[in-house]
């Protein structure tokens, strides 16, 4: 996979020197850099009010930074939204649109018609896990399908960075680990360049290439920063959560982490 | 040994012969009451009399019910516009909202008796005062539960429809209206029950037409058989526009279902 650590592979997104505040005055998040290169999985790991949201908002283009900026394949998309693909913590589906509308939210948006972009996004209803699912509404759906549900809308916005805040954290622990195990391997089929943020270890070190490790108090008056990157190498195993290469990089985090 | 707690739902049958028997036991029982004479008939007539007026007038209440039933309608229609416009302009602009909010909420501490007889007098005898309070009445919930429909949404959804380079309009359509729908609808059966008093209370203080002349004529005659008539077919109007309401609502929010048949799983 290629690493945006290589210095011949020029970063999806790239984050540079972001300082971030929730009021103008505090500042939250100070000075953080993250690079996504293409087909790359990253995960940003923090205690919980350590500003991650914060960092992906930015990155989303849903608030400006204080100073910092965010390139796309280079190209300043600060305080631009619409130019990531984004995935929130809830999965977020209209409870009055059927499934299949619901995915095709982007589409739609975008100005497709209707029936155009249902066309566009049935053929990818098998490959989520969802067949069957088209014409149900979403309360018909488990936690776990809605998920994926949200996933596919997701991948149909298009855009060629992911964003993903702790998309898992709502699920039971059992279906949390299906799932999981399902996006990496989805992920890794589509090429997609992704950035994770959660306040799991296992769950960073199980699926990403690269982990930035967030520091900080900001409720404390001690803004976060990247206290450190730890690069994942990771071998092709059917319990990669087994081998040492993975109780390595957990070891690194959690020092990390403090 | 306590007794486990049955939770099991009352099936359809006890749930419509349960308060079916009660209305008929209230009924045998106000019959007797003036039948044995511990309350004078010239005062209360039997629920026989009642019926016997209502079939008797049957013609007479049907036009009056006509007319009624077309100011509520059309103030009903001119106040859900009305609201509609008002909860998007407080939910769009927020100098709107603080500069209507208490204005609306004043508004309707008005009593509705007070003020027909000056709707009356500014408007004269015809359908547009009658209009006017229906309006008047029914404007308040349709704002506010639309209002605070639209401010229910998950400020998430918008943040992630805002991803999505989603116009003001859509998130609107797509997310707004839809989450405001549910209360839209309980403001709505409110403003239908509203509709038709609202309109009776203004036939009743001046006008040709109406139930609410009716009512004021049968009294001046003391048939109060005949004021029972009136109340009955009142109660059955409003009734049967909550119905209405209730039809468009399943009709209009076909996912309630679903969730309703989720919840019961």
């Amino acid at each position: 996979m290629a690493q945006a650590g290589e210095k011949n592979v020029a970063p999806a997104l790239e984050a540079r020197d972001l300082t971030l505040s929730w009021d103008g005055e505090h500042i939250v998040v100070q000075g953080v850099s993250v690079d996504v290169a293409p087909g790359e999985v990253c995960c940003l790991v923090g205690r919980s009010g350590c500003g991650k949201t914060t960092i992906l908002h930015a990155l989303a283009g849903l608030t400006t930074p204080v100073s910092g900026r965010v390139l796309l394949h280079g190209e300043d998309v600060t305080g631009r939204p619409g130019r990531v693909s984004y995935m929130l913590q809830k999965d977020l589906l209209l409870p009055s649109r059927r499934i299949i509308d619901n995915v095709c939210l982007p589409l739609v948006l975008a100005g497709a018609r209707r029936d155009e972009a249902r066309a566009k996004a049935a053929p990818l209803f098998e490959r989520f896990g969802l067949a069957g699912c088209e014409r149900k509404w979403p309360s018909e759906l488990s936690g776990g399908m809605r998920q994926r549900a949200a996933f596919l809308r997701t991948y149909l916005m298009g855009a060629d960075v992911t964003l993903l805040d702790e998309p898992f954290s709502a699920l039971d622990a059992l279906t949390r680990t299906d799932v999981r195990r399902w996006f990496v391997d989805v992920a890794a089929e589509l090429g997609l360049s992704a950035l994770v943020i959660t306040h799991d270890v296992d769950e960073a070190v199980s699926m990403a290439s690269r982990i930035y490790v967030l520091a900080g108090a900001p409720s404390a008056g001690e803004p976060s920063h990247v206290a450190g990157v730890v690069e994942v190498d990771r071998v092709e195993s059917e319990s990669f959560e087994l081998t040492d290469e993975y109780l390595a990089a957990k070891r690194q985090v959690m020092a990390l982490l403090g | 040994m306590a007794r486990p707690v049955d939770r099991t739902e009352p099936s359809r049958a006890r749930r419509v012969l349960t308060p079916l028997l009660t209305i008929v036991a209230l009924l045998a029982l106000w019959q007797a009451v003036v039948v044995v004479g511990i309350v004078p008939n010239f005062l209360l007539p039997t629920p026989v009399q009642v019926v016997q007026a209502l079939v008797e007038d049957a013609a007479l209440l049907a036009s009056h019910c006509v007319t009624t039933l077309a100011e509520a309608a059309a103030g009903l229609a001119a106040g859900v516009a009305l609201g509609f416009v008002f909860a998007v302009l407080m939910d769009r602009f927020e100098g709107f909202y603080l500069a209507f909010e208490p204005l609306m909420t004043i508004s309707q501490t008005i009593p509705t008796v007070a003020i027909a007889p000056l709707l009356v007098l500014w408007l004269g005898y015809g359908a547009l005062p009658k209009v006017v309070l229906v309006i008047i009445s029914t404007f308040f919930p349709i704002t506010v539960s639309l209002a605070s429909g639209f401010r229910s949404v998950d400020p998430d959804v918008i943040d992630l429809m805002r991803t999505m380079n989603a116009s003001r309009w859509q998130i609107f359509w797509y997310a707004k209206l839809p989450a405001a729908a549910d209360q839209f609808f309980s403001g709505l059966k409110i403003s239908a029950t509203y509709a038709i008093v609202g309109a009776v209370i203004a036939e009743w203080l001046g006008g040709n037409e109406g139930l609410g002349v009716y009512m004021t004529r049968v009294r001046k005659s003391f048939s109060y058989d005949r004021m029972f008539a009136s109340i009955i077919v009142i109660s059955a109007l409003s009734l049967g526009l909550m119905k209405l309401v209730e039809l468009a609502q399943r009709a209009c929010m076909p996912w309630k279902r679903a969730e309703r048949n989720n919840n019961e799983r």
